[in-house]
């Protein structure tokens, strides 16, 4: 027998698959040049990134100052073609965040801050435990504590320096005015929306004449009304803080908006989800607590964040009742004639910008997670 | 109009109110324990954060120097950031006792608003910035010089004026429809002077490349006179604000510093004297103590510290003192005496 054969015994090897399918130069094909349009695209992107991108670089990391090490302040950043005085924002940075807070206590800022992350994870978190004794603790207990830690003054025993509201500022006072005004519009919110369909005549016409009301007037008057005109009709003595002020504005003012969100919700339940609620034997209160509700919300999921992340940059409007919030604190640190330069003012909005981008960000990335947490049914 | 409208509403309320409400502030300050103390959201040199959180400034140092006289404790004021567009509201409506926050007296807001203002903390006013390459040390030298100026503007109006005024050639002056413009076009070299009101000017300046190149010209070619406000109808406080003031500057004018002033109580000089309460009562009448001008002092310094701390010759902003200047050395600044 000889060896030849002709049935081959070892595989072929693997040639690689041809250029044209695979690889970078396929991926391009097929999603940069795929046709005519999309070519002209592509390349209008490209010309538009080499456009933008170059410039963008050299303000933002190329031609800028990022350390000061003489102390120069402003002057550092005096000189031609300077691109972003970020020196400026390390040298402010105490005052972004923490306003005139005295600098020796704003480790009660910290403290505060600390408390409300680790009772929110709980409750942000899904399935995790104790989310009953940290709900407890957050919406009962946690208010007290943090004011006690903001403004100071005596609780349980434990005396901590007065600090008025006047000193406080920065993204700290961002955080506190949106976080209560998230915190109390959505029950509010809620509430108002119920009533709006209740059948009770006089509930009904309050809620809408309330929702009517504050939805047609604009923040900044909302602002400036209870900053400036509420005083002059209270008796004298009776001033309630500027501060305080601005937030029951704000917190009505959203409640209003909040309250059609939810109304959307409740309308798009179905009548056959009530009647098979109240054939179940449901009372009216345990069918909306059980039943319709829990749908309702989920379903406006989208327009409640959207009104939380309106709400969280409509913050900076308060600026205009002299409150200093993070933009205002931005804005005021950059007249000392000491940082003085081409550019600290222009870095100044774009930390500040970063920041506002950054808490919106993760507000709307927690929605969509809930959003598909939650699509029991719906998800197309 | 809206804005006319508000201020409309706001005065006559308070008209109704103030007489009653506001009968004696000082009483309630002193209850109270601090000074409500209005400034602006930032304006360089005039009121600002500083490096350490707390409001510094020219109009500041004011509010400060009201504290001490009071209190004998400048920190014993509150700040009240507010805007142009509600200062008058706000000072009306009693959220804050005194208004010290760039604010140019005009007879309507002196007048018309049931505020009256107590003295110029500063003579602010147009004035021109050059490079100083140019060798110019007065406006007066500004013949034929390419001059960029915002149009239509009341800064336009007041350079025709006084160019025609002094015989002064206008024609290469270039016009430009923003202030931005005007700005630019001046550090592009496109023009040799440039201007509009010397602080803005000075807060300007530290913005440049090279700020050093640049000089502020000593001429002030128009009136804004910025001082502290106070709502009217209470003598007794607008005398304790305006003493103030005149305390800061009669300090200067004898020579009295924050260094020296311990060193002066003990001066044979009348005027020193009756000034720091080593003789004679002043404080009395307006319910201050004796030594209330020495409190002053001693807290906040004169007039021309508080100048030059903020925005003399040695800050960034480098404003001449110019027409802000003691009578005594050529400027306007002048106080009654105590006596």
């Amino acid at each position: 027998m000889s060896d030849l054969s002709y049935v081959r015994k070892e595989m072929q090897p693997e040639l690689p698959p041809p250029t044209r399918t695979t690889g970078p130069i396929a991926w391009m094909r097929e999603n940069l040049f795929s046709s005519p349009s999309n070519t002209i695209g592509t390349i209008l992107a490209l010309v538009f990134v080499a456009w933008i991108v170059p410039p963008l670089y050299s303000f933002l990391i190329g031609n800028a100052v990022f350390s000061d090490p003489e102390g120069l302040r402003g002057e550092a950043c005096r000189f031609e073609g300077v691109g972003a005085c970020w020196i400026f924002i390390q040298g402010r940075i105490n005052f972004f965040i923490y306003g005139f807070f005295p600098f020796d206590e704003i480790w009660r800022i910290n403290l505060m801050f600390a408390i409300g992350v680790v009772l929110l994870i709980p409750l942000l978190t899904p399935k995790a435990p104790f989310v009953r004794t940290a709900a407890v603790l957050f919406f009962l207990v946690y208010p007290f504590v943090a004011y006690w830690l903001m403004a100071g003054g005596t609780f349980l025993g434990v005396a901590l320096r007065p600090v008025p509201t006047g000193q406080w500022g920065g993204l700290t006072l961002t955080l506190i005015i949106s976080l209560i005004g998230i915190i109390v519009s959505m029950p509010l919110g809620i509430l108002l929306a119920l009533g709006r369909q209740s059948k009770l005549p006089i509930v009904k016409t309050f809620c809408v004449g309330f929702i009517e009301l504050w939805r047609a007037v604009p923040l900044i008057t909302v602002l400036f009304m209870a900053s400036v005109m509420f005083p002059l009709f209270m008796p004298q003595g009776v001033n309630p803080d500027t501060l305080l002020r601005a937030i029951i504005g704000i917190c009505l003012f959203q409640s209003a908006y909040m309250a059609e969100v939810v109304r959307g919700g409740l309308q798009a339940m179905p009548r056959g989800q009530f009647e098979a609620a109240y054939a179940l034997g449901l009372s009216k209160v345990k069918t909306m607590g059980l039943v319709i509700l829990p749908q309702a919300l989920k379903h406006v999921i989208p327009g409640i964040v959207n009104n939380f992340i309106a709400l969280f940059k409509d913050t900076s409007l308060v600026s205009i009742i002299g409150i200093f919030e993070l933009l205002n604190t931005v804005r005021s640190a950059g007249s000392d004639a000491n940082w003085s330069s081409p550019t600290h003012a222009v870095t100044g909005y774009i930390f500040a910008g970063f920041l506002f981008w950054a808490f919106c960000f993760a507000m709307s990335r927690y929605s969509i997670f809930m959003e598909n947490r939650l699509h029991t049914g719906h998800k197309r | 109009m809206q804005k006319k409208l508000l201020t409309l509403a706001v005065a006559s309320a308070m008209a109704a109110t103030s007489s009653v409400a506001y009968a004696d502030l000082l009483d309630d300050v002193i209850a109270r324990g601090y000074v409500q103390c209005g400034v602006t959201e930032g304006v360089p040199g005039f009121s600002f954060p500083d490096e350490n959180n707390e409001w510094s400034g020219l109009e500041v140092d004011y509010c400060r120097a009201l504290a001490a006289a009071i209190f004998d404790d400048p920190d014993a004021v509150r700040y009240t950031p507010t805007t142009s567009q509600a200062r008058f509201e706000t000072l009306g409506s009693g959220n804050i006792d005194v208004l010290s926050r760039t604010t140019t007296w005009t007879m309507t807001r002196d007048t018309d608003l049931g505020l009256t203002f107590v003295g110029t903390m500063f003579y602010d006013g147009q004035g021109f910035v050059v490079r100083e390459s140019d060798g110019i040390s007065s406006a007066l030298e500004l013949s034929g010089a390419a001059l960029c100026i915002e149009s239509g503007t009341t800064t336009e109006l007041n350079a025709a004026d006084y160019f025609a005024a002094n015989g002064l050639d206008l024609s290469n002056a270039v016009i430009f429809v923003t202030r931005d413009e005007v700005v630019q076009a001046y550090l592009d070299g496109r023009c040799d002077v440039y201007t509009t009101d010397a602080s803005a000017i000075a807060a300007e300046r530290t913005q440049f490349p090279n700020p050093d190149e640049h000089v502020i010209l000593p001429e002030i070619i128009s009136k804004e006179p910025l001082g502290p406000v106070v709502r009217s109808g209470d003598t007794r406080w607008f005398n304790i604000a305006r003493w103030t003031y005149f305390a800061l500057l009669n300090a200067e004018e004898l020579g009295v510093t924050q260094a020296n002033v311990d060193e002066m109580l003990g001066s044979d000089n009348p005027e020193i004297m009756r000034l720091l309460g080593v003789e004679g009562d002043f404080g009395a009448p307006i319910g201050l103590s004796t030594d209330w001008a020495y409190r002053i002092i001693k807290h906040v310094g004169n007039y021309g510290e508080v100048y030059d701390r903020h925005v003399g010759p040695n800050t960034p902003l480098a404003i001449p003192r110019g027409i802000n200047a003691l009578w005594t050395d050529g400027g306007i600044q002048y106080a009654p005496p105590v006596r």
